[in-house]
This record gives structure tokens, C-alpha cells and sequence, in this order.
């Protein structure tokens, strides 16, 4: 089954880390992506570039920031081909973001661009 | 000496439901408003006999993940094993704890529909959309039809001894298929976990409980721990309990349950001893942090004699919409010989009452002041 594991990130946490912390979360973020059972994923740049658009009677609504005026933040996310939910919550508990605070959402995929 | 309302009865009760509150996915999800109401009417029975002639058990199973159809033997004596991995499902972390317990109820207790929704006090129409979309659920997002492989077991181990246990309670007030369904559940947990200590230790739980299930109640009224016909109490179900207990004892590796259940097993006495019995409830408050375990401490520490500390106690807990709480003041009140005060808090545990036979129990105390 396929599943896509949305990766949610809290805002506090990264900037306290030393250079090393930070390269080692981001070497088991790469470690994730070369699992074979994850086929797609991305990182995205941080919430400070993110633009909204909405559209309302054929008029584009474009604001600055994110759409979600959460505290936690979407930072990524991975595509994942895994046996059952189990293996997915497996790989999902992995991602660092789970741990900082963050959270990751895993919902089954009904379908994917090639 | 009379005791309280459905004294240490009751008080296992309200402790099983302290517990179950304490239990590490319920504080997170959030219990069903009123677990304790879980009425089941005489359909019920219906629904268990329905469940136990239909051979085709997998039909049920089918329900919740697209498997080969086969074919059960639901005799008492044989457990098929498709129990196992149905309550595993129904508990699966992803699921919604109150799906969870509807959908152990449903689909291995057999109750009907409209009574587990009048249980939870949610329209049936509630209950059949959220017993569907759990099942629906489990389908679209991959929950395995298994009992988890052993480096998941530990941790799923807690959400399905929960439940079974609640079914267990559901069946306290005289329902008994429930409570032989939890005790089915408990054996082939038993069975594919013989030594893990918690497992062991809710089996021993349930078998103690289950012994004095004759003694409770005569005719329609309540029978108080110190009044019970010891002659009543099944002695085959106290010496299996009581060799789980020790067997669960002897891994090391106190629990809640098994902690419950030692106290379960010193309650069924002749002369049972109270010290003993507060200081496991202690070990039981460490271990749960719960405000209704403290409550059943105060009240074994009333059994020893020290009335006024036991007062103290309760007093300082914050449970004003519990109607132990004030049920145990009241008799407390009533040792030390304030009536007045015992009066107004038996009006309050009344108006709390969910049963008649609670009901006319109270009433009947008040009318002794």
C-alpha cells in the first residue's frame, strides 16, 4: 500500500542546535529517503517563503505565509511503498520532526502522479 | 460492621474504572462520557446466541478487512484464534478509543448495535456511522488482520487488556455474557502470553471478581463485601486466580493488575486485611495516579479503624461529581457520628445513582441515620 507521510515541524528546537545536531538530523532525514520502500519525497524551504493563494469569483487572493496558522509548521514529506500501516508507522516514528515536537501525519494514498 | 455503598464491590468497580482512566491512551483520547452506563438490555442475549450458532464467525470478521471466508467452531471450549487477531485489530492504536471498545463490543460480544449506542448514550444512528467508519478505516488504511509481531506487542498489549477489562465491568452488574466473553479473551490472551505478568495478572483480576459474582446480589439487592455469603463465593475461580496472581508475582514486574488483583484476592477472606489491603492500594495510587484509587485507599484505611484519617483523605480529593465520593463520606460521616453531614452527602450520592438497586441501597441508608 502507499502511503504519504506528511511531516509537520515545531518551531522551536532547530535554532538551539550546534552545526553537528543539525547535520546529523539532517543525515537521518537522507537515511529515511534511501529506505526502498520510500519511492518520492521532499523537503521544503522554510515556512518565512511560503505564499498562500485563494480564489473567489474568478479572482486570485494571494497572501503572504503559510495556509495554516498553526504553530507547527509542514516541512515535507515522504511517499512510501510499505506492507501495512505497521510498517508505515515504523518509518513515520522515525522522522526527526516527531520527536522535536513535531508530528507526522500518515494517510493512505488514493493516487499518485507518475 | 456494615460497610459502604457496594463497599469494596463497588469500590473494585470504581477502581476497574479509576484504572481504566489511567490506562495510557484514555487520558490522551478521552474516555466515553458515561462508560459506566453501558446498558445492555435483553437483546443482548439474543445477540450472543446469534453469535455463537452462526458458523460462519468470519462473516463478522470479513466485516473489518477483506479475508478468505472460513469456517469456526464457537464451542465453549475451543477459542478460535481469529479472536485474538479481531481484538488486536479492533484496538489498533489508529483507531479512536471509543471505536475500539464498540468495536470489541460489536464484533466480540456480539452486542447489538442499539444497545452499545444507548450504552454510550449517542443515537443509534451515531453508533452504526462510527462503527462504520472505523471499519471502513481499518480497511482503507491498511491495519493488519493480526496479533502484532512480538516488538509491537508490549505496546499494544495495553490498549486491548483495557478494553477487555471494561467489557468485563460492563458484565459486573449482572450481565453475564460479558463477562464470560472477557473471560474467554483474557484465557487465549493467557494462552498466547504466558508470561507476561500484566496478562496474567487482569486473568487473575477477572477470575477473583468473577467468584464472588453469586454473593453480590440477593434477590434484587445489593450484598456489601462484610455481609456476602463466603459459602457463595466460587472456590475453583479463588485458587485459579490466586495461581495466576502468583505466577504473575513471581516474574517481578508489578503492574496495575496485578496489584488489583491482590487486593481482589485478600478482599475474598474470612478476616481480610485491611493494612495489607491500603497499602496496596497505595502502590496502586503510585502506579496510576488516580484520584479514585486514593479514594478506595481512604476507604480501606476506614476498615483498619482510623475513620477520621480515612475522612481527611477523601476530603482532599477533588471528585464532587463522583457518587463513590460522596457515598463514602456519607458512611464516614456516619462512624463519627455527624448525621446531618452523612444526610446531605447521601442526598448527593442520590442524586449521582445510576441504578436502582443503587438507588433503593442509598435510600435504605439514609432512612438508618
Amino acid at each position: 500500500m502507499q502511503y504519504a507521510l506528511l511531516i509537520f515541524e515545531s518551531p522551536n528546537g532547530s535554532e538551539d542546535r550546534t552545526e553537528e545536531e543539525r547535520a546529523a538530523v539532517s543525515a537521518e532525514y537522507t537515511a529515511i529517503g534511501e529506505d526502498t520502500r520510500v519511492f518520492s519525497g521532499a523537503h521544503l524551504q522554510p515556512v518565512t517563503t511560503a505564499t498562500t493563494v485563494r480564489v473567489q469569483d474568478g479572482q486570485a487572493l494571494t497572501t503572504d505565509g503559510p495556509f495554516a496558522d498553526t504553530k507547527e509548521v509542514f516541512g515535507g514529506y515522504y511517499l512510501v511503498e510499505a506492507e501495512d500501516l505497521d510498517a508505515a508507522l515504523e518509518l513515520a516514528a522515525r522522522v526527526p520532526a516527531a520527536r522535536f515536537g513535531g508530528a507526522v501525519e500518515i494517510r493512505p494514498v488514493a493516487m499518485v502522479m507518475p | 460492621m456494615a460497610g459502604f455503598l457496594g463497599d469494596l464491590d463497588l469500590a473494585e468497580e470504581a477502581a476497574a474504572e479509576a484504572f481504566a482512566t489511567a490506562v495510557r491512551k484514555w487520558p490522551e483520547q478521552g474516555m466515553p462520557s458515561n462508560p459506566r452506563a453501558w446498558l445492555v438490555t435483553t437483546g443482548r442475549r439474543r445477540a450472543i446466541d446469534r453469535l455463537r450458532r452462526d458458523r460462519t464467525f468470519a462473516d463478522k470478521v470479513r466485516l473489518l478487512a477483506p479475508r478468505e471466508a472460513e469456517m469456526f467452531d464457537l464451542d465453549e471450549s475451543s477459542i478460535p484464534d481469529e479472536r485474538l487477531e479481531l481484538i488486536f485489530t479492533c484496538c489498533h492504536p489508529a483507531l479512536d478509543v471509543q471505536a475500539q471498545v464498540a468495536l470489541v463490543l460489536r464484533t466480540l460480544a456480539g452486542v447489538p448495535t442499539e444497545d452499545i449506542a444507548r450504552a454510550f448514550l449517542v443515537p443509534a444512528e451515531t453508533m452504526k456511522r462510527r462503527l462504520s467508519r472505523a471499519k471502513a478505516k481499518i480497511k482503507a488504511t491498511g491495519i493488519p488482520f493480526r496479533v502484532p509481531p512480538d516488538h509491537l506487542l508490549p505496546e499494544r498489549l495495553g490498549a486491548v487488556l483495557a478494553v477487555v477489562y471494561l467489557v468485563f465491568n460492563e458484565g459486573y452488574d449482572g450481565h453475564v455474557e460479558l463477562s464470560a466473553e472477557a473471560l474467554h479473551l483474557g484465557r487465549a490472551l493467557a494462552g498466547l502470553m504466558p508470561d507476561e505478568p500484566e496478562v496474567l495478572g487482569l486473568l487473575a483480576l477477572m477470575l477473583l471478581h468473577d467468584a464472588r459474582r453469586a454473593a453480590r446480589v440477593a434477590g434484587d439487592e445489593i450484598v456489601l463485601l462484610a455481609d456476602q455469603d463466603h459459602s457463595l463465593w466460587d472456590a475453583t475461580q479463588l485458587a485459579e486466580g490466586r495461581a495466576l496472581l502468583d505466577r504473575a508475582l513471581a516474574r517481578r514486574s508489578r503492574g496495575p493488575y496485578q496489584v488489583q488483583a491482590a487486593i481482589a484476592s485478600l478482599q475474598a477472606t474470612e478476616d481480610p486485611d485491611w493494612t495489607e489491603i491500603s497499602l496496596l492500594y497505595g502502590e496502586l495510587v503510585r502506579l496510576t495516579g488516580s484520584a479514585v484509587v486514593e479514594l478506595n485507599r481512604a476507604v480501606a484505611i476506614a476498615q483498619t479503624g482510623a475513620t477520621t484519617e480515612a475522612l481527611a483523605l477523601v476530603d482532599a480529593l477533588d471528585l464532587d461529581g463522583y457518587r463513590y465520593w460522596h457515598s463514602t463520606r456519607a458512611e464516614l460521616l456516619r462512624r463519627l457520628d455527624r448525621p446531618e453531614e452523612a444526610r446531605s452527602a447521601y442526598r448527593r450520592a442520590l442524586d449521582l445513582a445510576r441504578s436502582d438497586r443503587e438507588r433503593r441501597f442509598l435510600e435504605h441508608r439514609l432512612a438508618d441515620l
